[in-house]
């Protein structure tokens, strides 16, 4: 029987996966991928959490970040298909005008 | 009622202003014609209404709407019409009718927007100064004459295309400021010490109280505002800025500097009569002031040559002379002259412009000559002008400058007296000087490679040796319509001594005394003064009459030896006085010393010390340094953005983890 303790491990071991992937991968998709790894992360540590309290706000809290982060893909991909119109790359050193 | 006076020229003002442009000339100065004939008939209606008032309650007041009211200071947009309010308003309205007709004709060869222009201004002159005379306190009044200052310098700068014109503007508009600010400072004095500015009420103040015997607050009021008025009037010191602005159109300096705005200052200290009555120290410093400005501009009239200079000069001493009785307390004589030379003087100054006219803008008087039988009109009115300003005895000017040699004898002040009378004879000779050079003997030819001013003027296509034309129409009326007024007007305030009754004096005796105390000086004077005219007054009166006319004659005596007769007398006198003649034409230097002394200094501080210290060193290298300062710290912070999504996602991991860090460290 998996306690609170590995729940959170596991969920450690997922949001560092999803943050190593944004800092590593050259592909936006990829990194937009490796951001919901992250959330998904963090929606289980609420889920456990939710359950080892013995009560149900956990889980309401992932509904919401689910919402959200359907909304944040839908809006991450936009912005993707964009960008790649505009300079035929998904590379996110190509995107680095917008300074000084 | 009385708001119609003023508003009529305004209403002409802002229709020239607005649609001026797109109208012909005949409308845009039949607009302002209009408005100010209106106005004229307006003012002799109200004036009607006034004198069917009994003599004691002689004053219509109009509060237009309450202006300012803070704490406790109270000022209404008041007009007041009283007896001298009433002299004023005829005058400026009746004569500047006259010149809004001469100007339709002086002006026709400008371009119409040029015209419709000129006549805004002239309207809105006019306009201001009604503001002015018949304002009910300081306020108001301040209004009109910040205003007319505003308007002259338009007008003197009307010809802006040429630096001497817009200069002598900025010439006027500045001497004046100095002026308005002693004035501005003597109402707020004046509020200071009777908290109101309404004029009869502080001369309700001040009855009460006792003439000053030391240099007092009244003292110091008055002559704050006696700075105001040498301003406006062009008194020593202030006085520069008048000969200068003859720059403008000539129907211009004789409405403005001539008849109507010159003469605020004068007005206003008989409206404030009693202010002044009961500061002896300061009514000397005027009267002193006066004489010397007379005597002063009648000698540097003597060589000018430039027709409207002379001119000029000869207002400036004329001033004088309406100071000196303001100072000698004679205010009724003073006002009288100020009604009587608002006639002639328009009237010479118009004649000045018929001639100027004729000959295609040269006004030299050397290059004149021999106009009379070319120019008649214009010579008959101007002749009628230049005996009236003389004092010939029987033309209005002989009536009102005795009247004050005569207050001034009367009053004990000898030496004011003699050096007025001396005046008078250079007045005759000034004039006379004028009118043998320009009228009579040969026509002088302008001197080779001299150039007449015919684009200034726009009166070009007169072959300066061809026939000349006298003045049209437009012009003529109003030369003759002044040349009667020139020659009348002086029987209004006919003198006691040759058996008449001075209406005029009796008339605006309530004027310049309080409510307060009119009941008890009217009965003092019927007693006293009457004695007074008894015994041996009417015959020093009539004494002195025959000696100024003597005076008179002999001014014009001498002019007619020396500039008609035997000009190489002329010649040789001056030869003679060669260091005299240059400093006279040279006028006393005033302008180079307040050049040095005043305009060069301001100059320094402003360009070495303001300018080049203050603003270059101080303030702009505060804000220069200011910004510097920010754009060297932005370099180095700037390079913080890489535009790198990658980086700022780091620092915000990085920011993540220290602050995530620093809760969770034992």
């Amino acid at each position: 029987m998996p306690t609170l303790e590995h729940y959170l491990i596991l969920s450690a071991i997922l949001f560092s996966i999803g943050t190593a992937g944004v800092f590593v991968r050259r592909n936006l998709i990829t990194i937009l991928l490796s951001i919901e790894i992250m959330l998904n992360a963090v929606n289980l540590t609420f889920v456990a959490f939710g359950h080892a309290l013995g009560n149900v706000d956990g889980q309401i809290i992932v509904f919401f970040v689910m919402t959200v982060a359907a909304a944040e893909a839908a809006v991450g991909l936009a912005i993707v298909i964009a960008l790649f119109r505009h300079r035929a790359s998904l590379n996110p050193e190509a995107f680095t005008v917008l300074k000084w | 009622m009385l708001l119609l006076i003023p508003l009529l020229p305004l209403l002409g003002f802002v229709a020239n202003a607005a649609i001026g442009r797109r109208l012909t000339k005949s409308v845009s100065g039949g607009i302002a014609c209009a408005a100010m004939i209106a106005s004229f008939v307006v003012s002799i209606v109200s004036v009607w209404q006034l004198v069917g008032l009994p003599a004691e309650s002689r004053s219509i007041t109009q509060i237009v709407y309450t202006w300012i009211s803070s704490g406790e200071f109270d000022a209404d947009f008041a007009l007041r019409l009283d007896p001298l309010g009433s002299v004023m308003i005829l005058v400026v309205t009746g004569i500047g009718s006259l010149i809004h007709i001469y100007s339709t004709a002086y002006m026709h060869e400008e371009r119409a927007a040029e015209y419709a222009r000129y006549f805004s201004y002239l309207n809105l002159f006019a306009a201001f100064m009604l503001v002015l005379v018949l304002g009910a306190n300081f306020l108001v009044m301040f209004v009109g004459w910040e205003g007319v200052g505003l308007c002259s310098y338009l007008l003197i700068g009307f010809y802006y295309e040429r630096k001497s014109a817009s200069d002598a503007g900025k010439k006027a508009f500045i001497v004046n400021r100095v002026g308005d600010f002693g004035f501005i400072l003597g109402v707020l004095l004046v509020f200071v010490q009777f908290g109101t500015i309404d004029f009869q009420e502080v001369a309700q103040h001040v009855a009460a109280l006792s003439p000053e015997t030391t240099f007092g607050p009244l003292s110091l009021i008055t002559l704050l505002l006696f700075v105001g008025a040498t301003g406006k009037s062009a008194q020593i010191p202030l006085y520069v800025w008048l000969p200068d602005a003859m720059e403008g159109p000539t129907p211009v300096s004789a409405l403005i500097h001539a008849a109507t705005m010159v003469t605020a200052g004068v007005y206003m200290i008989g409206r404030n009569a009693v202010l002044f009555g009961h500061a002896p120290e300061t009514l000397t410093i005027v009267a002193v002031i006066g004489t010397a400005t007379a005597f002063c501009a009648g000698t540097i009239g003597l060589v000018q040559t430039d027709i409207k200079r002379v001119l000029a000069y000869s207002t400036v001493s004329q001033l004088g002379y309406m100071f000196l009785a303001m100072g000698v307390g004679a205010y009724a004589a003073g006002i009288f002259h100020l009604y009587t030379h608002a006639f002639f003087k328009a009237l010479l100054f118009l004649g000045s412009g018929a001639v100027i006219h004729a000959l295609a803008g040269e006004q030299d008087l050397r290059y004149m000559g021999g106009l009379k039988k070319d120019l008649p009109v214009t010579y008959w009115t101007f002749l009628v002008g230049a005996i009236a300003i003389a004092g010939v005895p029987g033309l209005a000017g002989f009536f009102s400058k005795d009247e004050i040699l005569y207050r001034t004898f009367a009053s004990g002040h000898t030496l004011l007296w003699i050096v007025g009378l001396l005046t008078s004879l250079l007045t005759a000779t000034y004039m006379f000087r004028l009118v043998f050079m320009a009228f009579h003997g040969e026509r002088r030819a302008p001197a080779p490679g001299h150039e007449t001013d015919d684009s200034a003027h726009g009166h070009g296509g007169h072959a300066p040796d061809g026939h000349l034309h006298d003045a049209p129409p437009a012009m003529a009326v109003a030369l003759v319509a002044l040349a009667i007024g020139s020659v009348v007007a002086g029987y209004i305030g006919f003198p006691h001594a040759l058996g008449g009754s001075n209406r005029l004096e009796t008339y605006l005796e309530p004027s310049f005394t309080a409510n307060a105390e009119r009941q008890a000086l009217t009965e003092i004077a019927s007693g006293t003064d009457a004695s007074q005219s008894e015994d041996g007054g009417t015959g020093t009166e009539l004494l002195l009459m025959a000696l100024s006319s003597a005076i008179a004659v002999g001014g014009i005596g001498i002019a007619w030896y020396f500039f008609r007769a035997n000009p190489a007398a002329a010649d040789a006198a001056a030869e003679r006085a060669s260091g005299l003649r240059t400093l006279l034409v040279n006028k006393y230097y005033v302008d180079e010393v307040y050049d040095a002394a005043i305009v060069q200094p301001i100059k320094l501080a402003s360009e070495e010390g303001l300018w080049k210290t203050v603003d270059a060193g101080l303030i702009d290298a505060a804000v220069n340094g200011a910004g510097g300062t920010v754009s060297r710290f932005s370099d180095v912070l700037r390079r913080i953005q890489t535009g790198s999504v990658r980086t700022y996602a780091a620092s915000l991991l990085l920011g993540a983890v220290l602050v995530i860090g620093y809760y969770l460290w034992p």
